[in-house]
């Protein structure tokens, strides 16, 4: 910590100069979609809302695979009325991976920030200042949303659905000692190099691709600050926790464990 | 070292260490009343770490946010923004 603070304050291992010069940050904002129709025309217009009052520059990145319910189109729409400058529509064929996604859409992405986050409405862009201002303060390369910490939390989790959350997040927490409370969010900005970097490590997928990518950073020693965040599950459609993502997280976290 | 490989470190030190002082196999003369703690001892090691586990899941479930502002906030801003758009000429 105090090899951190030195190196902060010392102007020749700082990473980018501070004060005028990072008005120039651009933060590309990543929305991978699929059938995301009822859901995308509102997290661009929050997105839009929460960039214009907060003043910073930015992109949306909307990478749809090849959505059947016409997601697209309304994507189309809505570059329209908001200009192409800002919203870029990056489609893909059909589904292939999320990762492949964030690798997709950061090939088109100009801004030096990438923030990733779900396009159902479940992460509220209000948050993204804070992001930004937590990522400023401490110079992070990673800032993370949590529910799991101060004022942050979750809207419409049944009791079940509590402790099977909390009850994963401890094991992980005493098996991987990550450095981050929140593994399985996705809510978060990343330095688009490090994000790079990071997404040519990662091989797993779902839940535990988020995981990985913290305790991959944690790794190559980059640092992550943490912002918590309300979580609203999903307004329009249904949110999916079966058998099979448990198993399929037990699975992933045990190689992770051995492994990392 | 990878995770799994640190947590085999420890509980094999762990472990040694207990094995060898209640075999007396470093010829030490524990007093009786230190070898009856000793015998026992990761038998309520475990279940005290278990206890540990419970209790903080239980707390942290008991703690958990329900965001219902946050909820309630969404929903209006959805309405403010159906508005907006329709009348930006969006077809929903």
């Amino acid at each position: 910590m105090a090899a951190e603070e030195a190196s902060r304050s010392s102007p020749r291992f700082r990473r980018e100069p501070k004060g005028r010069v990072s008005r120039q940050d651009k933060y590309s904002v990543l929305l991978p979609t699929y059938n995301e129709r009822e859901n995308l025309p509102f997290i661009v217009w929050l997105l839009v809302k929460s960039f214009s009052e907060s003043g910073f520059n930015y992109e949306i990145i909307i990478i749809d695979d090849g959505s059947p319910d016409g997601t697209r189109d309304v994507a189309e729409q809505l570059e329209k009325i908001y200009g192409s400058d800002r919203i870029l529509l990056r489609p893909r064929e059909k589904k292939l991976g999320l990762g492949t996604a964030y690798i997709h859409g950061m090939k088109h992405a100009t801004g030096n920030y990438i923030i990733i986050m779900d396009a159902d409405l479940s992460h509220h862009p209000k948050f993204i200042p804070e992001f930004i201002r937590k990522q400023k303060e401490g110079n992070f390369d990673i800032v993370s949303g949590t529910r799991y910490k101060g004022n942050g939390g979750v809207y419409g989790w049944d009791l079940k659905r509590k402790i099977i959350s909390r009850v994963a997040n401890f094991i992980t927490q005493i098996l991987l000692r990550p450095g981050a409370s929140d593994l399985t969010g996705s809510f978060r900005l990343y330095r688009k190099e490090v994000l790079q970097k990071l997404i040519g490590k990662c091989i797993s997928k779902g839940y535990v691709f988020q995981m990985e990518m913290i305790v991959r950073a944690r790794q190559l020693n980059y640092t992550i600050g943490e912002v918590p965040i309300s979580f609203v599950d999903r307004v329009y459609g249904e949110s999916k926790l079966g058998g099979n993502e448990i198993v399929s997280f037990l699975k992933g976290l045990l190689t992770l464990f051995a492994t990392t | 070292m990878t995770k799994l490989a640190q947590w085999l470190w420890a509980l094999a030190l762990l472990g040694s260490t207990w094995a060898a002082l209640t075999m007396g196999a470093l010829g030490l003369e524990l007093p009786s009343s230190c070898r009856e703690v000793l015998w026992p001892l990761p038998a309520y090691l475990l279940v005290s770490a278990g206890c540990y586990a419970l209790g903080t899941v239980g707390y942290r479930v008991a703690t958990f946010h329900d965001c219902e502002d946050a909820a309630r906030e969404l929903q209006s801003q959805i309405q403010e923004a159906r508005a907006d758009l329709t009348r930006r000429g969006l077809r929903f």
